[in-house]
């Protein structure tokens, strides 16, 4: 690529992003619906998983534990092929005809999301842990009240933490491609949109529509930093 | 004022605690009853923290037994006001509100914070209050438990002389309300104006347990002495 | 309670935001990435919807792959361009009766300096013998597709053993067409592409057509539909009609009519009845 090319391709990117184009809202409306979904599903799963790494005592917690750290770099193509071949129709999931649709998109990057939340979250709780135990069994508080405790005094580092896992889903190509199918109108997201503009050759498409990516992922970074900054001032950090 | 007494007195039978293979008490026999405050003197590293947390039931003896009223030490009827109390991230009277029981906890807070005369400050995060302020609201938190006894380890030793004098002050309102106050410091002089009577524990052992008067004006073990002439123990 | 509000608030927006699985008339075709890369299916589709009010979702990949996702029962139609391959397909059963659609056909693209001296010929197995005896710089597909299936035939018509060169003129990349004509054009290669791939492909620094118009450079697509009998889930009224369509003269008509730049991609040649 040439100079002129980047040149080129922040205009592309600026004319995407005021071309109110139906086709480009679509895309990224669904990357957006998708990595959120991912996102929130693999929260739900992964703080109570995480919480419970963190504070309970069970054989084989270091080796869950070191697993789940691991595991936050899966190779999303690892994942994709692994979520493939249990959608696929030949697969032990293949009744509900889910490959190829954002469903499974959701599925594969709920995995991807999932140990990083695990992991992250269970870092945040155990040092929390570490302060709060004391005082809150004074304070006489039950195992699963010390828990809530525990994740809403951990609100903002946990927030971080779901920002990583939004960022790792928003970022990922590799899975959503294989069980999405990069289907236009239906699968194609931003990342599996730039790697088909690469493939084309059409580079300045292709960075403009990363360079669109990139702003969301802003977007949504500062709309949580504010959201943040409003609840430390009335909640204290 | 109350039908049963449930922490009261309290009962140290040939207590002992280690931490692993480090001996942090032994051998420690004392009865803890109701009246003017318990001061728990001695240096640092004598084993008071250990010793209020075993009271209060946070720490089981290795060693010995501990009856509390009734009943064994246990958090439900006793109170701990840590030497740096963490504050929980949310507003101050949230905080006090946190380990209460039964209903109506945001009045009671609020009249609790009065109290300790930190009203102004009911909405704003307790983690961004100075020293003193924390103390104050964690003094205030641990009254909410509505305790017969109040732990207290050291609550002033990082305080400036106001701070100091505002939560002895506030310590003193407490006492008067019938709660048994039983607080180690190494500030002679805090002791000398709270104390009822003493126990002086070093290197894990209790060495006294006297009556106030009689423990400043005449102590009985040499380490005391040594102690209040302000010499280093070893 | 504030929380529990929040997610379902947001459960209800995921609802609207996530496109449901549930598409009244829709069938899923494994295509090539030749065809979908080329604007084909973008130029045939919303004809295709007009007329029959079917979706078509393609999932292009190479004849290879695409194959496989119709044998695992993941496609109801495949739209394919590797004969035998195809004709293996139907053979073992997986498909129920291939046709054939249309041709493109391959070009060698290579750098305007022209190592192998080969810029202008016709004559592909002699151009493929003289890159190989130049050892000039190769970028092969070696992902299984219809375009690395014809490459490799021609060197076996050419008598060269093309593993020789691996790791020194003989490059796999193991990628779509995009992806080898993006390597060949950033290390001034040949390689070998479909003329629909190269013609809409904009990133082509100093490449240029090297060979074209060799009879052997024709490269035949063929439909077939999954077979139901194996894969109950298949969709087999709405994919047949998908292929009824594209080789009735109304489908030819409107392949022929696909341009770009002024030039025909894809040549219609259905004859309307299976072909194997």
């Amino acid at each position: 690529m040439h100079m002129g090319d980047f040149s080129q391709a922040i205009l592309l990117a600026f004319g995407l992003m005021t071309s109110g184009d139906p086709g480009l809202w679509q895309i990224v409306g669904l990357s957006i619906a998708v990595s959120l979904s991912a996102v929130l599903i693999a929260t739900i799963l992964g703080l109570p998983v995480g919480a419970a790494l963190a504070l309970g005592r069970f054989p084989g917690r270091d080796a869950l534990t070191v697993t789940f750290n691991a595991a936050m770099g899966l190779p999303p193509v690892v994942v994709g092929l692994l979520i493939y071949l249990l959608l696929s129709r030949s697969g032990p999931l293949g009744e509900f005809g889910l490959l190829f649709t954002p469903k499974a998109m959701v599925i594969a990057q709920a995995f991807l999301v999932f140990p990083i939340i695990v992991a992250l979250s269970r870092q945040v709780i155990e040092d929390l842990w570490a302060e709060y135990s004391e005082q809150l069994r004074s304070l006489g508080s039950s195992p699963l009240k010390s828990i809530g405790t525990l994740l809403w005094d951990g609100r903002f580092s946990l927030v971080t933490t779901v920002l990583a896992g939004f960022g790792r889903a928003a970022a990922e190509v590799g899975a959503i491609l294989i069980v999405g199918g990069n289907i236009d109108g239906f699968t194609r997201t931003m990342t599996t949109a730039i790697a088909l503009e690469t493939s084309k050759g059409d580079l300045p498409l292709a960075l403009g529509l990363g360079i669109v990516l990139l702003a969301i992922v802003v977007l949504v970074n500062i709309a949580a930093w504010m959201v943040r900054g409003v609840g430390e001032r009335f909640a204290g950090a | 004022m109350r039908m049963l007494a449930h922490s009261l007195p309290l009962l140290l039978d040939r207590v002992a605690f280690a931490a692993g293979d480090v001996e942090i008490l032994r051998d420690v026999s004392l009865t803890i009853s109701g009246g003017q405050p318990t001061i728990l003197l001695g240096p640092n590293g004598a084993g008071k923290s250990v010793l209020l947390r075993l009271c209060h039931g946070l720490l089981t003896p290795t060693a010995g037994t501990i009856r509390a009223g009734n009943g064994g030490a246990s958090t439900e009827h006793t109170a701990l006001v840590f030497q740096r109390p963490v504050m929980l991230r949310r507003s101050v009277l949230a905080n006090i509100a946190y380990g209460m029981r039964g209903g109506n906890t945001h009045t009671r807070a609020s009249e609790l914070l009065q109290r300790v005369g930190l009203s102004h400050l009911a909405a704003r995060p307790a983690r961004k209050l100075s020293g003193g302020e924390q103390q104050r609201v964690a003094l205030a938190r641990a009254w909410g438990r509505d305790p017969e006894i109040l732990f207290l380890d050291e609550p002033t030793a990082s305080l400036d002389p106001a701070a100091t004098r505002a939560v002895e002050e506030i310590i003193g309102e407490i006492a008067a309300q019938g709660v048994k106050i039983v607080m180690a410091t190494h500030d002679l002089g805090q002791a000398r104006r709270l104390a009822g009577d003493v126990l002086f524990l070093h290197c894990g052992q209790l060495y006294e347990h006297t009556p106030a008067a009689e423990f400043f004006a005449a102590p009985k073990t040499p380490e005391a002495a040594a102690f209040l002439r302000g010499d280093l123990l070893t | 309670m504030r929380l529990l509000r929040l997610a379902l608030a947001f459960t209800a927006i995921l609802a609207v935001t996530v496109p449901s699985t549930a598409q009244e008339k829709s069938i899923t075709v494994a295509s090539t990435t030749s065809t979908e890369n080329s604007g084909l299916f973008k130029y045939l589709l919303p004809l295709f919807k007009q007329k029959t009010g079917i979706d078509v979702k393609v999932v292009a990949l190479g004849t290879g792959q695409a194959l496989d996702v119709g044998r695992r029962g993941d496609a109801d139609v495949v739209f394919v361009h590797a004969k035998p391959l195809e004709e293996k397909f139907v053979a073992d059963g997986e498909g129920v009766a291939r046709y054939e659609v249309m041709y493109n056909d391959f070009v060698i693209i290579g750098p305007k300096s022209d190592p192998a001296k080969i810029a202008g010929s016709k004559d592909v197995v002699e151009a493929f013998k003289k890159i190989a005896a130049a050892k000039a710089s190769f970028i092969s597909r070696g992902d299984k597709s219809g375009t690395h299936v014809a490459e490799l035939r021609h060197w076996k018509e050419a008598g060269i053993d093309p593993a020789a060169g691996k790791g020194t003129w003989y490059k796999e990349i193991g990628q779509g067409m995009g992806a080898a004509l993006n390597t060949a054009s950033s290390s001034n290669s040949y390689v070998l592409s479909d003329r629909g791939t190269w013609i809409s492909f904009k990133n082509r620094g100093d490449l240029q057509i090297a060979v074209e118009g060799d009879k052997r450079l024709f490269n035949q697509y063929g439909v077939m539909l999954v077979n139901p009998a194996k894969h109950p889930n298949v969709k087999k009224d709405l994919g047949q009609t998908f292929i009824d369509w594209i080789v009735s003269p109304e489908g030819q008509k409107a392949i022929a009519a696909y341009q770009i730049a002024g030039q025909q991609l894809f040549f219609p040649n259905a004859t309307g009845k299976p072909a194997s």
